[in-house]
């Protein structure tokens, strides 16, 4: 075994192997890190209760309120209001199971809460080599540490609390190297928005995907985690990138992380986490980020997406192109460029770290956003709300006329009370643009933090370079 | 708990758009819920009824009745978005059984065995005559893995052997995994 070569991937899995797979069942998988939110949780909780079954390794499950909890402006009494009475059931559920199970929850009045894929990096708990799940599809986030982590469904989080483990077919792998260097004003997002448009939505189908090459190595660990975010938009199963000095520096010193020997020991066994030399990836795509453009979607999914000074396609054979350009109400050979945006929303697991925040803000900066457009800024943790404020972030995007909010997935999903009317625009830095996702008949433009700020100060579609 | 299946005889309802994400077919505000059951009614809800929540008469859902179209045929990449089971359970409340597309996403189909909702896997060529042919009658035998179609024509589908052995036995994967408790814990113990 130890003899043959090995991709990062496999050397995560072969790790977690509790029972190997045979022919006629799956392999058991261990999980190291569980997460939970309040949506996807209560059914798994429901199910244990219906077997009478305790939670295994209650420490090895954390939990959040982030998808329904409110972003409204923090109130002076710290109770932020529930916008219906079904999102109050859901989040007391997750309190009621939290106590019961023994689960620890960042509650709504905690520091520590936030959007679970941005908890777990913020505060040292995600590491590299470890297997990571949670009841939400960006779980890949966690990868750019080079771990192993996928989003699950509700009866998997079930198999989780009572088993620590996991039934799991093998996927394949799937390498992307990545050369070249970014330009000014092109991003991490524009970097993954430009791989799911060559690959596709169905391009990672049934694959784990390693990115690899200097583009990588040279991105922080948060801009990592932005392309990492997004393998589930291409349809791959997960996304890792294999540690190095910058993942180390990152996770040093964070809250959660042992320090002393225990440090150094953990260090030493993140040493060989990257793909042997020579070894063999079911398949391989080539991307040179060179000559990159800030990126923009035009249609309904994250796949339909160009640079942000091209032209929509022309009319061709494609039916639901067609479909997502009416959904849209924008035409085939169209540019974006200068498209009216009704609202801007800086916000999601994909881009409302730290840096995004400080990138939008260097554009905002002495600036106003547009007469009547709308603009939400949505911190990814109470912590970085709270990092954002010190540094004096916050107070340029209250200057510059936006609403500065408590953390959460707030418009990314839309079922918080943050949501997009039917009809209007708005540009996202969040991961989905499908139909109604950011609304019932909300037409979502998918770009970065820099692309969004820059489309907010001038109410249309600008290039953010010409604001650099 | 787990339903078991063995061969389904229904005719087939058909939603030609690829890339169905799991917005679409039960949009977010809907997951608000704590159970499992009566998500049916929104089921595809903005492609389902208009702004004043009348039913959209377009609607292939709307034309005919679910008691005799178990069968949901979809373009490419069926379920691919969010890994909310919520999709699964509305399909399933709604009264289907069956989703044959030519790709599902990964995480949908692992919720959909989970629940007892066949995911189908055919060739292209297969799909095209399906989505022709809406409102036939299709038979499918999961013991034999075999799709039998309205022109008489036999194909035969892949299915995970685990999940097909849980499928027509009702045996509930949780229950295979509690009993290997005790290589759990071996496992445990060496990793601490
Ligand atoms: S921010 Fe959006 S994509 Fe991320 S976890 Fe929340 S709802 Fe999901």
């Amino acid at each position: 075994m130890s003899s043959q070569t090995q991709t990062l991937f496999e050397k995560v899995w072969n790790r977690h192997v509790v029972v190997p797979e045979s022919n006629d069942t799956p392999a058991t998988l261990y999980i190291d890190l569980h997460l939970i939110h309040e949506v996807s949780s209560p059914q798994a909780f429901s199910l244990l209760r219906e077997k009478n079954l305790p939670v295994r390794r209650p420490e090895k499950t954390l939990a959040t309120l982030d998808h329904s909890t409110p972003t409204d402006p923090e109130p002076a009494a710290r109770t932020i209001p529930i916008v219906t009475a079904d999102v109050a059931r859901q989040i007391q559920a997750l309190q009621d199971n939290c106590a019961k199970f023994g689960i620890q929850l960042y509650d709504l009045d905690s520091d520590h809460r936030g959007i679970v894929h941005i908890i777990g990096p913020e505060q040292g708990l995600t590491r590299p080599g470890m297997t990571i799940v949670c009841g939400d599809s960006h779980t890949s986030t966690h990868g750019a540490f080079g771990a192993l982590a996928f989003g699950i469904g509700t009866t998997e989080v079930a198999h989780v609390l009572a088993t620590q483990c996991l039934l799991q077919n093998k996927p394949a792998s799937m390498a992307i190297n990545i050369t070249g260097s970014l330009t000014d004003g092109v991003s991490a997002k524009d970097l993954i928005l430009a791989i799911i448009g060559k690959i596709g939505v169905r391009g990672g189908l049934g694959h784990v995907i390693e990115y690899r090459g200097e583009t990588i190595d040279s991105l922080s660990m948060e801009q990592r985690m932005t392309v990492c975010n997004m393998s589930i938009e291409a349809g791959a199963r997960a996304g890792m990138i294999a540690p190095d000095q910058v993942t180390f520096d990152y996770l040093e010193g964070r809250e959660k992380m042992p320090t002393g020997a225990r440090w150094s020991e953990l260090l030493k066994s993140w040493q060989d986490l990257s793909s042997d030399k020579n070894a063999a990836f079911d398949r391989q795509v080539d991307i040179d980020a060179g000559g990159m453009r800030p990126m923009i979607t035009f249609g309904t999914n994250p796949g339909m997406v160009m640079s942000i000074n091209d032209c929509i396609p022309e009319k061709g054979t494609d039916e639901s192109l067609d479909k997502a350009l009416a959904y849209m109400g924008l035409k085939h050979g169209q540019t974006l460029l200068g498209q009216k945006i009704d609202i801007v929303f800086i916000g999601s697991c994909t881009n409302a770290r730290i840096s995004d925040l400080r990138e939008a803000a260097s554009l905002l900066r002495n600036r106003k956003i547009a007469k009547g457009l709308r603009m939400l800024v949505v911190p990814g943790s109470q912590a970085i709300k709270k990092q954002a404020e010190s540094e004096g972030l916050a107070q340029i995007f209250i200057d510059a006329g936006a609403e500065w909010r408590e953390s959460g997935c707030s418009m990314c999903i839309a079922m918080n009370g943050d949501t997009v009317p039917r009809g209007q625009y708005v540009l996202s830095t969040s991961n989905r643009n499908f139909e109604g996702r950011q609304g019932s008949g909300a037409r979502s433009i998918l770009a970065s933090p820099l692309t969004a700020a820059a489309t907010a100060i001038n109410g249309k579609i600008s290039d953010p370079v010409e604001l650099m | 708990m787990m339903q078991t299946i063995s061969i389904i005889r229904s005719r087939t309802v058909v939603l030609t758009h690829r890339n169905i994400d799991t917005d679409q077919i039960l949009p977010a505000r809907f997951l608000t819920t704590t159970s499992r059951h009566g998500l049916g009614p929104h089921l595809f809800a903005d492609w389902r009824y208009d702004d004043q929540q009348n039913p959209n008469k377009d609607f292939p859902l709307n034309q005919v009745d679910p008691a005799e179209y178990q069968v949901l045929v979809t373009g490419d990449n069926f379920g691919c978005g969010s890994s909310r089971e919520h999709a699964t359970w509305a399909l399933l409340d709604y009264g289907f059984s069956v989703v044959i597309s030519t790709q599902i996403a990964d995480i949908f189909r692992s919720n959909a065995l989970k629940n007892g909702l066949l995911p189908i896997i055919v060739e292209p060529k297969i799909h095209g005559w399906l989505t022709r042919h809406a409102g036939e009658f299709v038979e499918i035998d999961l013991q034999e893995q075999s799709l039998t179609m309205a022109n008489g024509n036999i194909v035969g589908f892949p299915i995970d052997p685990f999940a097909k052995t849980c499928l027509l036995n009702g045996v509930d994967p949780l229950g295979f995994l509690l009993q290997q408790e005790a290589e759990i814990a071996a496992y445990e113990k060496s990793d601490s």
